[in-house]
C-alpha cells in the first residue's frame, strides 16, 4: 500500500471566497485541515508610514480606505486620538452625529458581511436583499459628505458640516420614467433626518426578511452550527474583540464599557452568544443591526430637537467659517496656517479605541509636537482574528474554511493596512 | 474612572517595586517602562496578579525613536509598546520596553503569555527588524516575498529602494531601483511650545 502523505493546497489570492487578497496555504489530510497558513500583505500600502509624511488632516481620507466597508468608524478612532492628545472639546451635536453615523456604518458593514457570508456558503438571495438596503445608507453618506463610501466626514474637532436639509433626488432617465422616479423620490422630500427616520421604520422588517431566509434554514445551520468554535478563554487570549468575542459569550462592548461620543446617553443592549460557533456570531451580528437601528432612532430624535455647532471653535485645529475667513484677518491667518502647515498636536502619546463593527479598532498616536504624526499605529481587529484562523480551522473540512473566513468578517484593507 | 486609575498606578508601584523603570499617567492613560531583561516575569505578573488581570494584549507596536523631535531623543532607539486590556477591571495599561542594543534589537516573545501576540510580533519584526526570541515562527508578514530592509525604520525612504515593472523582453516582472524623486509637499515642522499662543 502506498504511503499517504499530507497534501498542500493553495487557496487564493484570487478567489471569490477569500474576501479580497488572502492567500491561504492549507495542509490537508484528505479533506481535513491540518494547518492553515494565511499569507497576508498583498494589499499592504504602508498607511502608517504614509501618515508619518502627511499632516494630521491629510491622513483622514486614508482612514476610510483601511476597512473599506466601515469607513466612518475608522475615521472616528483617528480623530479621537488627535482630540485626546490635543484636548479638543467636540460639540455635543457633532458627538451625536458621529454616534448616528457610526451606527449607520455598523449596519452597512453587517449588511455587507451578511450578504457576502451568505453568498460564500450557498445562500444567494440574501446578498441581493442586503445590497438593496445598503443603497439607502450609502445615499445618507453621500448626502452628508458627497461621497458614497470614502466620506472623510469626521474631522478633528467635530464633523465637516451639519446634516443637510434636503436629500438629492433621482432624475428621470431611459430606464426610469417620470412616474417611477416620483415614487422613488417619495421618501426623499424632507431632510436627511426624515429620510433616515423612514429607513429606521422600514429596517426591522428587512432584518426579519433576512432571518426568515437564514435563521431556521436547515442548510444554513448545517453549514454554521458547530463550525469554528472559540471558547471564551481562547477568544481573550487570541486578542479577539467585537462580535467574535461576544459570540463566545463575553459581554464586552466598548460602547458600554468605555463609552465615547454620545453612547453613554443611548439605550441599547449587547447581544452575546452561547456556543461561540459561526451560527452564534451570525445571531449576534443580526441582533446588533437591530440595536444599531434603535440607536439611530434615538440620535434622530435628539438631533431634531437640538441644533447647534458641529465643529469646535478652536481654530488651531479646525478651520474658521469661510465667511469670517474672508472678513477677518485673524481668521485668514488661521485658515492659511492650517492648510499649509497643518495643525500642531502637542507632544505625547494616546491610544483611542472605538467599537468598530468588526471589533476594537484602535489608533495609537505618538506625536513629538510636529505638524505630522511621529508614529501612527493602527490596531485592526481583523488582524488578530485572521491570526486565529489556523487554530479555528484545524480539524475542519476545506468547505468550512470558507465559513470561518466569512464568520471572521475579514476585510483586507484593515489587515494589510 | 479616576479613582480606578489612581489605584492602578498604586497597585503597579506596590506589585512591581524594583522592576518598574518609570510610571507615567497622562490623559487618563497609564504608561510604564520596564526593562527587557525581566520582561517575561513582569508581563506574566501583569496578566495573573489579582488586581491586574490584563488578560488581553490588544496591540503591539514597534517603535523607532531615532528621529524623535528632530533627533533630540536620548536613549535606546527601538522599543515595543504593548497595549494591555483588563476585562475584569475595565482598564488599560501601556507597557514600553526598549531593546538593549540599537544595532541588533532583541526582545523576548510574549506569545507564551498572550498567544494573540504572534502576528503582532511578526509585524514588528518585518517592519522594524526587532527580533523576538522564543517566537514560534518569526517570518515576514506584510512585505513582499523576498523583501529586503525594514520599511518602517526612520532611515528607510518613503519611496522604498526598488520598484517593480513588467519587462516585455524577458516577459516577466522585474525589480529595478526606484525612479521616483523623493518629494515633500509640506515639510515637517516642530514649533517651540510658546509659538503663536495667545
Amino acid at each position: 500500500m502506498p504511503e499517504i502523505k499530507n497534501y498542500t493546497m493553495n487557496f487564493g489570492p484570487q478567489h471569490p471566497a477569500a474576501h479580497g487578497v488572502l492567500r491561504l496555504v492549507l495542509e490537508l489530510d484528505g479533506e481535513v485541515i491540518q494547518r492553515a497558513d494565511p499569507h497576508i500583505g498583498l494589499l499592504h500600502r504602508a498607511t502608517e508610514k504614509l501618515a508619518e509624511h502627511k499632516t494630521f488632516l491629510q491622513s483622514v481620507p486614508y482612514m476610510d480606505r483601511l476597512d473599506y466597508v466601515s469607513m466612518l468608524c475608522n475615521e472616528h478612532a483617528y480623530v479621537q486620538a488627535i482630540e485626546k492628545l490635543a484636548g479638543i472639546e467636540v460639540p455635543l451635536r457633532a458627538q451625536y452625529i458621529r454616534t448616528m453615523f457610526d451606527e449607520i456604518t455598523r449596519i452597512l458593514n453587517h449588511l455587507m458581511w451578511l450578504g457576502a457570508h451568505g453568498l460564500d456558503i450557498g445562500a444567494m438571495t440574501v446578498f441581493l436583499y442586503t445590497f438593496r438596503e445598503r443603497e439607502d445608507l450609502m445615499d445618507a453618506y453621500e448626502a452628508v459628505s458627497g461621497a458614497r463610501m470614502h466620506a472623510a466626514y469626521y474631522r478633528p474637532g467635530g464633523v465637516y458640516r451639519d446634516l443637510p436639509e434636503t436629500m438629492p433626488q433621482y432624475e428621470a432617465s431611459k430606464i426610469h420614467n417620470a412616474a417611477a422616479v416620483k415614487k422613488m423620490n417619495e421618501n426623499r422630500q424632507g431632510s436627511l433626518l426624515d429620510f433616515l427616520e423612514d429607513f429606521t421604520r422600514r429596517f426591522p422588517t428587512y432584518v426579519d426578511e433576512y432571518e426568515t431566509l437564514l435563521t431556521d434554514n436547515r442548510i444554513w445551520k448545517q453549514r454554521t452550527v458547530g463550525i469554528g468554535i472559540v471558547t471564551p478563554e481562547r477568544a481573550l487570549a487570541l486578542g479577539m474583540t467585537g462580535p467574535m468575542l461576544r459570540g463566545s459569550g463575553i459581554e464586552w462592548d466598548l460602547r458600554k464599557k468605555q463609552p465615547y461620543a454620545a453612547y453613554d446617553k443611548m439605550d441599547f443592549d449587547i447581544p452575546v452568544g452561547v456556543n461561540g460557533d459561526s451560527y452564534d456570531r451570525y445571531l449576534v451580528r443580526v441582533e446588533e443591526m437591530r440595536q444599531s437601528n434603535r440607536i439611530i432612532k434615538q440620535c434622530i430624535t435628539w438631533l431634531r430637537a437640538n441644533p447647534g455647532p458641529v465643529m469646535t471653535t478652536n481654530h488651531k485645529y479646525a478651520p474658521p467659517a469661510r465667511e469670517s475667513m474672508k472678513q477677518n484677518m485673524e481668521e485668514l491667518i488661521h485658515h492659511f496656517k492650517l492648510f499649509t502647515e497643518g495643525m500642531h498636536v502637542p507632544e505625547g502619546e494616546a491610544y483611542a479605541a472605538v467599537e468598530h463593527p468588526k471589533g476594537e479598532f484602535g489608533i495609537y498616536l505618538v506625536s513629538d509636537g510636529g505638524n505630522k504624526p511621529y508614529r501612527l499605529k493602527i490596531r485592526a481587529p481583523g488582524f488578530a482574528h485572521l491570526a486565529a484562523l489556523d487554530e479555528m480551522a484545524r480539524g475542519h473540512m476545506i468547505a468550512d474554511v470558507v465559513t470561518i473566513i466569512g464568520t471572521q468578517d475579514i476585510v483586507f484593507g484593515e489587515i494589510d493596512r | 474612572m479616576t479613582t480606578d486609575k489612581k489605584s492602578l498606578r498604586e497597585a503597579l508601584e506596590s506589585l512591581l517595586t524594583d522592576q518598574l523603570l518609570s510610571v507615567q499617567e497622562r490623559l487618563g492613560e497609564v504608561t510604564i517602562v520596564i526593562s527587557a531583561s525581566d520582561m517575561l516575569p513582569v508581563l506574566t505578573m501583569l496578566r495573573d496578579a489579582e488586581d491586574m488581570r490584563f488578560s488581553q494584549m490588544t496591540d503591539l507596536c514597534g517603535m523607532d525613536y531615532s528621529a524623535y523631535a528632530d533627533g533630540a531623543w536620548e536613549g535606546r532607539r527601538f522599543a515595543a509598546v504593548y497595549q494591555l486590556l483588563s476585562i475584569v477591571h475595565n482598564r488599560r495599561l501601556r507597557v514600553r520596553i526598549f531593546a538593549e542594543e540599537d544595532d541588533f534589537p532583541v526582545l523576548a516573545s510574549v506569545t507564551p503569555i498572550w498567544p494573540g501576540a504572534n502576528w503582532f510580533e511578526r509585524e514588528a519584526f518585518d517592519l522594524f527588524g526587532i527580533i523576538f526570541t522564543g517566537h514560534p515562527d518569526l517570518r515576514r508578514i506584510l512585505t513582499d516575498y523576498g523583501f529586503v530592509g525594514n520599511p518602517f525604520r526612520k532611515d528607510f525612504p518613503l519611496s522604498g529602494h526598488v520598484e517593480m515593472r513588467y519587462d516585455p523582453e524577458q516577459q516577466r516582472v522585474v525589480y529595478q531601483p526606484v525612479t521616483v524623486e523623493p518629494r515633500e509637499v509640506t515639510p515637517r515642522i516642530i514649533r517651540e511650545q510658546t509659538y503663536a499662543s495667545n
